[in-house]
């Protein structure tokens, strides 16, 4: 897949959602910092994948590049015009170029809509996309393209299985032809079947049409499948960013080694020569994140500079990529031959 | 998919393409869900009786001379001598308290007792779901507001509250309209509590993120998101309520200040006819069940209407 221009310009993103205390007169007591300091670039037909446990800032960040959210503070330029601070006009022909796949197929999809109606209605919205007369056209194209029937076109989405409906979700997305998808776990609510079907017609539309994917998921071998780039987050921050085969192969952050010595190997024999690093505690609360690097309180390399200096992500000596870890050096954890 | 080798057997087999159905959909015409409610609602053998009985109905309370040759409003036709009777020739339902001929009555009084029942419903229902589907949009600061003043109308006790309103405006000359405004004024926040429920358990679900994320206002989410998924309970709720009006408009006239005579209505016919119940249950027990079957009817009606609207009844 052919890397083309950046399209997508996050800088020092930062959500923060007050927690305030009071009935009457609500006082700040304090934030929710979900997303702290977030940047990354997305290139035209590119795929960024992002993973990290629950509750680590993936779908905040996802709802802050889709506008759904306004940011606390930094930037999300999309083609140099930052969507975070445009309003009204402006704020709807940018979300032209910007779309989104849900993860919930059940939820997402309105149950007292035709299929045609949900598909339709970016067009009626943005009016300017297409006349009217072709609009169900164009409906029963995007359907052929995403693999359905387009003669269902006035059927209701719970005549749909999981996986069609998914694909529905995914027709709506293309319908104004947007450069960038956020896939915000696009198949967690799929059968394991079903999602290998939902992930090629991701690649093939990426191939067609030139998409950009910002994939968010939790499931690794998933993001390793389609993304170009991974990058590893842990309480509202990236910890680690770089190719899929520098992350997978060749991690340098202790995070991102944990978690992939606990994804299943489903190989008996492999099995047993993998190395297990079980983390101790629970991720700290995000109102109140540890000082200097994040990850100490559960990492084994932990000693006093990183309680007090935050560790930058950076690229570090003897690793190829950016991580943010003062201790950090490559370590094969899936041995792969 | 749990294998994250490279080259491993990742990502299965090839897409199924859909199955084609085996005969093909008459798929041209554009559906929506009224049309679809509508073609669906015509196959309903409820829908069908409830709405002939409701036209039976209308049809008496706009010419009510089609169906009995006696005119109620004439003095004359009533003798008080014959008060009470039973069932005779020529007046099939026997006499009332004044000896007045109680067939004739039961099908003018439809009029009234149809137009208060409706009208009530139909303003209550609009102006509490309107409100109710504001507040729930927009939460916060608006809802806490419209959540209070709703509160306030509840706190009335509707008999007192709707005689207050009757007796002040007494001599307005509206008639029934007063009524109408009296119950709607007390009905409202009813619909208002439960279309409030519904938008916001309706508001939470991602079709309504996925649309603003396409860039859809509020005036699109609202209505086409919102209310079709959160019209059934309000349905349902008004057509069992519009059975509730009929009997408070009843209750008002027993208490003077709803339908007055010379004018007829059933629940002024129930309110007669009750004191002397033992006696004589005819003259209650018509009107009654003029009233039960109408009540019915639109209950019918509202559980069909509310069937059809959900795509995954049908």
């Amino acid at each position: 897949m052919a890397i083309g221009e950046k399209i997508l310009e996050v800088r020092d993103l930062v959500k923060h959602f007050p927690l305030t205390q009071g009935i009457l007169f609500k006082r700040q007591i304090g934030a929710i910092k979900a997303v702290d300091g977030v940047s990354f670039d997305l290139h035209k037909g590119e795929t960024l994948g992002i993973v990290g446990e629950s509750g680590c800032g993936k779908s905040t960040l996802a709802k802050v590049l889709m506008a759904l959210e306004r940011p606390t503070s930094g930037s999300v330029m999309i083609n140099g015009r930052d969507i975070g601070r445009a309003r009204g006009a402006e704020l709807k022909r940018m979300r032209r170029n910007i779309q989104m796949v849900m993860q919930d197929p059940y939820t997402s999809l309105n149950p007292r809509m035709t299929v045609g109606d949900i598909i339709g209605e970016p067009y009626e919205i943005h009016t300017e996309v297409a006349p009217k007369g072709d609009r169900r056209t164009k409906v029963q194209e995007l359907l052929e393209v995403v693999g359905l029937n387009p003669d269902h076109i006035n059927r209701y989405p719970h005549q749909f299985s999981g996986g069609q409906r998914q694909r529905i979700g995914i027709a709506r997305g293309l319908a104004l032809q947007p450069e960038i998808i956020v896939c915000d776990e696009p198949v967690s609510a799929l059968d394991v079947s079903i999602q290998a079907q939902v992930i090629n017609l991701l690649e093939r539309l990426q191939n067609e049409f030139g998409l950009a994917y910002i994939f968010i998921a939790h499931d690794l071998s998933v993001v390793r499948h389609i993304s170009d780039r991974v990058g590893v987050m842990y309480l509202g921050k990236y910890v680690e960013l770089g190719k899929d085969t520098e992350i997978y192969d060749r991690p340098a952050h202790p995070y991102t080694q944990a978690l992939l010595s606990a994804v299943p190997v489903p190989d008996p024999e492999g099995r047993e020569q993998r190395e297990r690093i079980i983390l101790q505690g629970d991720p700290p609360s995000p109102a109140n994140p540890p000082s200097g690097c994040r990850f100490r309180t559960r990492c084994w390399k932990a000693q006093e500079i990183c309680a007090e200096e935050e560790p930058l992500l950076q690229i570090r000596p003897g690793t190829g990529h950016e991580s943010a870890c003062h201790f950090a050096e490559t370590h094969d954890v899936v041995h792969v031959n | 998919m749990s294998d994250i080798r490279p080259g491993g057997p990742v990502i299965a087999p090839e897409e199924t393409p859909v199955p084609k159905p085996q005969k093909k959909e008459k798929a041209a015409k554009p559906a929506s869900l009224w049309s679809d409610a509508w073609h669906d609602l015509r196959r309903r053998p409820i829908f069908i009786i409830s709405l002939c009985i409701i036209a039976v109905l209308a049809l008496m309370a706009l010419w009510p001379s089609l169906f009995s040759s006696v005119d109620p409003f004439n003095a004359r036709t009533c003798e008080l001598a014959t008060a009470r009777q039973g069932p005779s020739t020529g007046h099939p339902f026997g006499r009332d308290n004044l000896g007045c001929d109680l067939y004739a009555r039961t099908i003018y009084g439809a009029a009234n007792s149809l137009v208060i029942g409706i009208s009530t419903t139909v303003f209550a229902a609009l102006i509490g779901g309107l409100m109710g589907l504001i507040a729930g949009f927009f939460g916060g600061g608006v809802d806490s507001v419209a959540s209070r003043i709703t509160e306030i109308f509840f706190a009335i006790p509707s008999i007192l509250g709707a005689l207050l309103i009757g007796s002040t405006f007494r001599d307005s000359g509206w008639g029934i309209w007063l009524v109408v405004a009296a119950l709607t004024i007390l009905g409202w926040p009813m619909t208002f509590r439960i279309m409030r429920a519904a938008v916001i358990t309706a508001k939470s679900q991602d079709f309504v993120v996925a649309a603003r994320a396409l860039g859809a206002g509020p005036v699109r989410i609202m209505f086409r998101h919102l209310l079709p998924n959160a019209l059934a309970p309000v349905i349902v709720v008004a057509t069992i309520n519009l059975g509730g009006f009929i009997a408070a408009e009843a209750a008002l006239s027993y208490l003077g200040v709803g339908v007055q005579p010379p004018e007829i209505s059933w629940g002024l016919m129930i309110a007669d006819a009750q004191r002397r119940f033992l006696e004589a249950p005819l003259p209650l027990i018509f009107p009654a069940v003029f009233l039960s079957i109408t009540v019915l009817a639109f209950i019918m009606l509202g559980d069909a209407v509310r069937d059809a609207l959900d795509p995954k009844l049908r």
